[in-house]
């Protein structure tokens, strides 16, 4: 069973002129699971995406390591580590899947190209890969978009397109950077059930990054709030919001229950805490 | 009624017919028929409103079309009459006498001399001998500095190690005017065709190679980090995101190069060339031919001019999201 451990990461962006050395994050310890859908949730600038692109494997730690499974992550290869655990190194890799903040697809392609564009790099044939990739273009809702151009598209559309290019590559470990944001609510709700569904079928970890505590207690097994400067995880909530949601298909009535809205009560007040001492 | 766009204000000075109405909102007035503080147009306005409507396109404005970035829609009526208003003026000056045919000969005599060198030659070759030699050179070093500069300045842009390499090198060289190393090509490869081709091919160089670069700088990291996170090879992520990511700027690059190569032309002409145009503009001026001077701009203009054409209308098919991400 594969797992994703965080052990004492620390991230000090260096000073920009006339600054101080940011450090994003202090400290900061996490596993997260198979069947782990660990949320983020914190003030802006509390060091979300840089934790996000530290499991990436995009950066690298300037303290602490991280592992997945026995290789150790490294924003990229450090001759002579003297590593203590595991042997084997790895970067970005098709186990991570990441959506970005804002799409980062490839103009040159259209939707259905961009969308199987993992699978072409790793060989996959023609017939397959374009099966799959309809598949999930399917469930975002984007069936009868094909052979659409990337600025062809809106922006929510792009978003889905990144979304189903991710899922569409099968990755074991899901990161998402607040991936819904900039969709409105209906197809937002309706991709977050997607999203948990795709999560409870293949027990996938994922990590999923986002600024609406609504979203966050509905989708979360776990989640996690952080503080900034320095960033850090300040507290830890087991959830299972998610799993009253997969049984009732109903997010209106999951979110109002007592429950969930005193868990919102909690969570909007450690953040509003954050928000002020900032 | 805001849904026209055109100068209403100068219409509601004409005399009225009406008074004002209001605008209903079970019963929409037709958009053209009330002026913008609601007073109702004349027929004889309301035509002329139609009219001008009619000018403009019908097709849905594009976002930023008109409160986009200044200047831009179409221009090329403007330019074909700003074209023709100065070939009028050209003839002008020259066939009532106010220029002497010796500093600029007229429109017509320019012509008939083409036709003339066309058929007869000039300095030894007919017009088409010149101009083939000229493009062979031109063309001929251009696809060398692609097939040179565009893996270069992709290495350059993708490799700290060719960076190094290569940085300093073509830094030094870029800015030094052809002329002032054409005697150094000379010397190293002789005065035929190769060090022509030679001297034309290091003026194209540079803007491909650095064009080149800037395009591999220009790719969003993201996409390169998703490539990566999607299982890229190194190789993979060159191939498959930033060569792409980088063909806007390289066709930019490639425009500024023919036209460098159309500078250095003369350059490299003037020295041993048989045939050329060029060395006929060359020649001719020895000899104050001057409508076969201008004849040999002219067609080196328009040449180059049909050619950035094709340049812009390849960029539009190959690129044609360029600005639009
Ligand atoms: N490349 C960088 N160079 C220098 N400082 C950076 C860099 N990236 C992030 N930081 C700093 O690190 C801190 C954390 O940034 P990060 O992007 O992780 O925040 P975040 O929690 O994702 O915020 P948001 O919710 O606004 O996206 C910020 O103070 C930011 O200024
Ligand atoms: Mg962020």
């Amino acid at each position: 069973m594969n797992k994703l451990k965080i052990h004492d990461v620390s991230v000090v962006y260096p000073a920009a002129q006339g600054g101080d050395p940011v450090t994003a994050l202090n400290e900061v310890n996490l596993t997260i699971e198979q069947g782990d859908l660990v949320v983020a949730l914190g003030a802006s600038g509390c060091g979300k995406t840089t934790l996000l692109n530290l499991i990436a494997g995009f950066i690298r730690p300037t303290d602490g390591y991280l592992t997945l499974g026995d290789s150790r992550i490294e924003g990229y290869p450090r001759v002579a580590v003297g590593l203590d655990i595991g042997d084997e190194v790895t970067g970005p890799g098709a186990d991570r899947g990441v959506v970005f903040q804002k799409h980062a697809l490839l103009p040159w392609l259209n939707v259905i190209e961009n969308t199987e564009f993992g699978l072409k790099l790793q060989g996959v044939d023609k017939q397959e890969r374009r099966e799959r990739a309809a598949k999930f273009l399917k469930l975002v809702g984007l069936e009868d978009f094909h052979q659409h151009k990337i600025y062809q598209l809106s922006g929510g559309m792009q978003q889905r397109v990144g979304i189903a290019r991710a899922l569409t590559n099968d990755p074991q470990m899901l990161l998402l950077d607040e991936p819904l944001g900039a969709l409105d609510a209906l197809t937002r709700e309706s991709l977050q059930e997607l999203l948990l569904d795709v999560w409870r079928e293949t027990h996938k970890m994922m990590f999923f990054i986002t600024h609406d505590v609504d979203e966050a207690l509905l989708l979360a097994t776990r989640l996690i709030v952080m503080s900034p400067r320095p960033g850090r995880i300040t507290h830890e909530f087991e959830l299972n919001f998610n799993q009253q949601f997969l049984e009732t298909r109903n997010a209106r009535q999951v979110k109002s229950s007592p429950e969930f809205i005193a868990m919102r009560e909690k969570i909007l007040a450690i953040i509003h805490g954050d928000e002020i001492a900032a | 009624m805001t849904s026209n766009s055109l100068p209403m204000d100068a219409l509601s000075e004409m005399p009225e017919s009406a008074e004002a109405t209001k605008p209903s909102i079970n019963k929409p007035a037709p958009a053209v028929t009330t002026s913008s503080n609601g007073r109702e147009l004349t027929p004889f306005a309301q035509m002329i409103v139609r009219q001008l409507n009619k000018l403009q396109k019908g097709s849905p404005v594009a976002s930023g079309e008109y409160y986009g970035q200044p200047g831009a829609g179409d221009s090329r009526i403007i330019a074909l009459f700003s074209t023709l208003f100065f070939i009028g003026l050209w003839a002008l000056v020259t066939e009532t006498g106010m220029v002497r045919p010796l500093f600029l000969p007229s429109p017509v005599d320019v012509v008939a001399r083409m036709v003339d060198i066309t058929l007869d030659g000039f300095s030894g070759a007919t017009l088409g001998q010149h101009l083939a030699a000229s493009l062979g050179r031109i063309f001929g070093s251009f696809a060398l500095a692609c097939l040179i500069g565009i893996p270069l300045g992709v290495a350059i842009g993708c490799s700290r190690v060719m960076r190094g390499i290569f940085d300093p090198l073509i830094e030094f060289y870029r800015p030094l005017p052809p002329l002032a190393y054409l005697p150094l090509v000379i010397i190293w490869m002789g005065i035929d065709e190769s060090s022509k081709i030679m001297l034309i091919f290091l003026a194209m160089l540079a803007p491909v190679v650095l064009s080149a670069r800037a395009g591999v700088s220009s790719v969003k990291i993201e996409q390169i980090q998703v490539a990566y996170s999607m299982g890229a090879s190194r190789r993979q992520v060159v191939t498959q995101v930033i060569l792409h990511g980088a063909l806007p700027d390289i066709l930019t690059g490639m425009r500024i190069a023919i036209g460098f190569g159309w500078t250095t032309l003369v350059a490299a002409e003037m020295v041993a060339a048989e045939r050329g145009i060029g060395f006929m503009v060359l020649n001719a001026s020895e000899f104050l031919v001057t409508d076969v001077v201008i004849a040999g701009i002219v067609i080196i203009g328009v040449i180059a001019y049909l050619f950035d054409m094709l340049m812009r209308y390849m960029e539009t098919k190959l690129v044609p999201w360029k600005g639009q991400i």
